[in-house]
């Protein structure tokens, strides 16, 4: 719909000239005080920030508060309220505090803030970030600045776990989420304070002038809620905002053709894979061409697998399907991202050797499939599947599509009522997303969650668990690689690609983007007009 | 029928469909699938995935959850929100002024419009002004919503740039209520998504008004009063308009009914916070008392309006009130011997 807009005003300009003259308005810059109108893409039901871990939600946390570790552009851990950090012994993390730190009411931040922060996730009714506190089983105060942490197993994970932890004053450790939502309780370290919060509108901030790293540009930000692709993409060509975020990949082009509009992307987080069912017994929905089912299971032979990965074109997906926004992926996690093995390459498309793998595996004529994929969650989600169907029919697997919305989707993959599936991950680290998608499922030990394969390596499973315990980043980042390498040259799923996270502003503001796909207005600049360009990562 | 009979109908109809709707939408959300799937953070292990479904209470069998439903909700209390985990009638109703703005504005538009266009186009339907304006209503029921919600934005925001292109202007507190209606800004952010959901109902109304008015005109009581010589105003702003009221009140009561629901398509393009946008998302994340607690708003609101049209037919047709005291009243007499037979 957006593209309609775009093309309707194209049509316009060779005709005539109001249009002109209203961008040039909007070019001129706005007065101060510096405002930044923003348009999410996604609703912000809370301002609590240990309620609802979902990404609008963290965008809206990422301005008010801070965490003890913070991450950059590139998903990298940096220094947030902690200046440093160290493991003491197996289990023990200690973490000097930054000093000097207000928060917005003037007090100042300490220890007992941070252990307050620590324990409120555990006690929010029906809280989504226990998650990463859990494992805390000590928490020790050594002096004003310095604090221990003590977990039950070791765990070397801990310092990226507390980057999804935001610290509020202990004063407010009881609030309820409505005294977040009315601002009452709003109170963090970040760049960013508390205006106001209407629900499904807007929310509004203005600039904490103390912020430790040195305040922001924009006097005031207004973060407006707008769901819908048309309507941010009306609202930034009308200039009633300066920068949307989630634009779709088929208005990516005509927008950046435009003169005083500039398109920044950054590599996302999301990588889109295949999950292939890998039990003993024969996966749902995978048959002999006449319908009947078979004894044994094809995805079990890496053969099949390397035959699927080498039918699928991936440059024509990320090239036609996705207009560039998009890389073709050897990793589950993008590039940059701790634990990611740039040695990989993605699989080139061969249809004559997929064709040999197959035939040598036993299956001189292919097999019958269904690939499944949600149609509402990821960027083009069922047209890609349509399109793998595609190829793989090229090389003798007679595949159909069933793509449904993901609130029916998930469940079922996730019951194991699927042979061949689609799923998009992000994360901050190859450890975290190999132990969710590929190490063997145990419950117990909260390994394997999304392992829809239910693929099985003792020796991915290994280096993981080490990986886990390793307290030094290098040697652990070295193992985090290794493990990626097993996982993906088993091909215990097939990769796709990495999604781009695509943003559009006027030309008078710069934003570079990020691998976690959050906008954030401290990382917007002011551009001089002329200054705009489309600037592929 | 009698007015205390009518109403008590009216509500033991609204309870039934609120009885029958709510086992609809458990047996569906339940259908469909668990909402923590949903919900939950990905890198959460099982055993926080089962605490949450426990939280939520989804771990036990779907009768038992209907019924502590149905005892929570014969207290007022119809659950919270997965998602905002918040009181779920709570988020409807917060949201619920600014979609009733948005199609009483709507609904208010269209009539303004659509009567007088009506009628002009029924006294005069051969001259160039009425083939005009059945064009362009024509033109109005055909456009879907959202193309029409593109070009006003495109002709009114992006060009011209007088109005903005969406979202709702500041609002006022107005006996408890946040209306968007007494500020100029707040009239700006309303005229466009008003006049994108009014429009199909302004063309269905003015095509009704006018099909009503060239079937009053042909009638022998505007025949005979022409002969007599009564004015043309007289005949036209009793005989006709008072003939005609009868069916534009009812579609017009009907139909908005279906402002609101319909609301939803323009919701979503201006960026409008109404109930709609809440019910798709809700939808989506199966976020039943959301989809509850949106639904059994709905049904109350869909009764009222029948009620009220009800009750306007009522005062508007005395042939209605054949039996009740408005035949006596001097009211009734009076629109009785003033109508044809």
């Amino acid at each position: 719909m957006g593209k309609i807009i775009i093309e309707i005003m194209a049509m316009t300009r060779r005709r005539g000239l109001i249009l002109a003259a209203a961008l040039v308005c909007a070019a001129a810059g706005p007065a101060r005080p510096a405002t930044l109108r923003i348009a999410m893409a996604a609703e912000v039901t809370s301002i609590d920030p240990h309620a609802l871990n979902i990404a609008p939600n963290n965008n809206i946390a990422w301005h008010i508060f801070d965490a003890l570790t913070h991450v950059d552009a590139q998903a990298r851990l940096i220094p947030g309220l902690a200046v440093a950090w160290r493991a003491v012994d197996a289990t023990t993390w200690e973490f000097d505090l930054r000093r000097g730190v207000r928060f917005h009411d003037g007090s100042e931040f300490g220890a007992r803030d941070v252990i307050a922060s620590l324990e409120r996730p555990l006690r929010v009714r029906n809280g989504q970030f226990a998650t990463f506190v859990q494992r805390i089983a000590v928490k020790e105060i050594v002096d004003e600045h310095t604090i221990r942490l003590k977990t039950a197993r070791p765990y070397a994970l801990l310092p990226l776990a507390l980057n999804s932890v935001f610290i509020i004053p202990a004063r407010v450790r009881d609030a309820a989420q409505a005294d977040f939502d009315s601002g009452r309780a709003a109170v963090g370290t970040g760049p960013y304070e508390f205006v106001s919060f209407r629900r499904g509108e807007s929310v509004e901030l203005r600039r904490n002038d103390r912020y430790w790293d040195g305040p922001a540009y924009w006097d005031r930000v207004s973060l407006r809620i707008m769901p819908a692709d048309r309507a941010r993409i009306a609202a930034l060509i009308a200039g009633d905002v300066d920068l949307i975020e989630a634009v779709p990949t088929a208005d990516i082009a005509p927008l950046q053709s435009r003169e005083h509009f500039a398109v920044a992307s950054a590599v996302s987080w999301r990588t889109l894979f295949f999950h292939l069912d890998q039990r003993p017994e024969p996966p749902p929905f995978v048959r002999d061409k006449a319908g009947r089912p078979l004894t044994v299971n094809p995805f079990r032979d890496r053969r099949v697998r390397l035959a699927i990965s080498k039918a699928i074109d991936r440059r024509a997906i990320v090239e036609h399907l996705m207009d560039g926004a998009a890389l073709p992926a050897s990793n589950l996690v993008a590039p940059g991202v701790f634990g990611y093995d740039p040695d990989l390459r993605p699989d080139a498309c061969d249809p004559a050797a997929a064709r040999r793998l197959l035939a040598e595996a036993g299956y001189p004529d292919g097999f019958a499939m269904t690939v499944h994929a949600p149609n509402n969650r990821y960027v083009n989600d069922a047209r890609i599947a349509q399109a793998v169907a595609a190829m793989l029919a090229r090389v003798g697997i007679a595949a159909q599509v069933a793509a449904m919305p993901v609130s029916a989707y998930i469940p079922k993959a996730r019951g194991g009522e699927l042979g061949f599936m689609m799923l998009g991950w992000g994360s901050y680290s190859g450890i975290l997303a190999l132990r969710a998608l590929a190490v063997t499922p145990d419950p117990a030990r909260g390994n394997g969650a999304w392992n829809w394969s239910r693929y099985t390596n003792p020796v991915l499973d290994g280096l993981i668990e080490q990986a886990l315990r390793e307290t030094d980043d290098a040697r652990r980042e070295a193992i985090a690689r290794d493990a990626m390498r097993t996982a993906m040259q088993d091909i215990a799923v097939i990769p796709l690609h990495h999604q781009f996270a695509v943003w559009a502003m006027r030309a008078g503001v710069s934003y570079a983007g990020r691998t976690d796909e959050f906008t954030l207005a401290r990382e917007a600049h002011p551009r001089a007009p002329g200054g705009a360009q489309f600037n592929p990562p | 029928m009698t007015l205390p009979v009518l109403v008590l109908r009216r509500l033991a109809q609204a309870a039934a469909a609120l009885a029958a709707m709510s086992v609809l939408v458990f047996l569906a959300v339940y259908a469909i699938g668990n909402p923590v799937d949903l919900l939950i953070n990905p890198q959460a292990s099982q055993a926080d995935r089962l605490a949450a479904i426990r939280a939520l209470g989804l771990d036990r069998p779907l009768v038992l959850q209907y019924w502590s439903f149905l005892v929570r909700a014969a207290a007022g209390d119809l659950g919270s929100s997965f998602v905002f985990n918040a009181p779920a009638i709570g988020l409807v109703l917060e949201r619920m002024p600014a979609t009733l703005e948005l199609a009483a504005t709507a609904a208010v538009l269209a009539l303004l419009i659509a009567v007088p266009l009506g009628l002009f186009a029924g006294l005069r339907p051969r001259s160039i002004p009425a083939r005009l304006i059945m064009g362009g209503s024509l033109a109005g029921l055909s456009m879907p919503t959202f193309w029409v919600a593109v070009v006003l934005i495109t002709v009114f925001s992006v060009q011209l740039r007088w109005l903005p292109s969406g979202g709702r202007g500041p609002t006022t507190d107005v006996l408890g209520l946040q209306l968007s209606l007494f500020s100029t800004a707040g009239l700006r952010h309303l005229v466009l998504p008003a006049a994108t959901l009014g429009l199909f109902k302004l063309s269905l109304i003015l095509r009704l008004t006018r099909a009503g008015t060239r079937e009053a005109l042909a009638q022998d009581y505007v025949r005979f009063a022409r002969a007599k010589g009564v004015a043309e105003r007289r005949i036209i702003g009793v005989h006709v308009l008072k003939n005609i009221a009868a069916p534009v009140v009812t579609v017009a009561g009907l139909e908005f009914g279906s402002l609101i629901a319909f609301s939803i398509v323009t919701e979503s393009i201006y960026a409008w916070p109404g109930m709609g946008k809440l019910l798709v998302d809700a939808i989506a994340t199966l976020d039943r008392p959301v989809i509850v607690a949106y639904l059994l708003v709905a049904v109350v609101v869909f009764t009222l309006i029948n009620l009220a049209v009800d009750l306007l037919y009522l005062v508007l047709d005395p042939r209605l009130r054949a039996g009740s005291e408005g035949m006596r009243a001097g009211a009734g007499a009076k629109g009785r011997r003033e109508r044809p037979r």
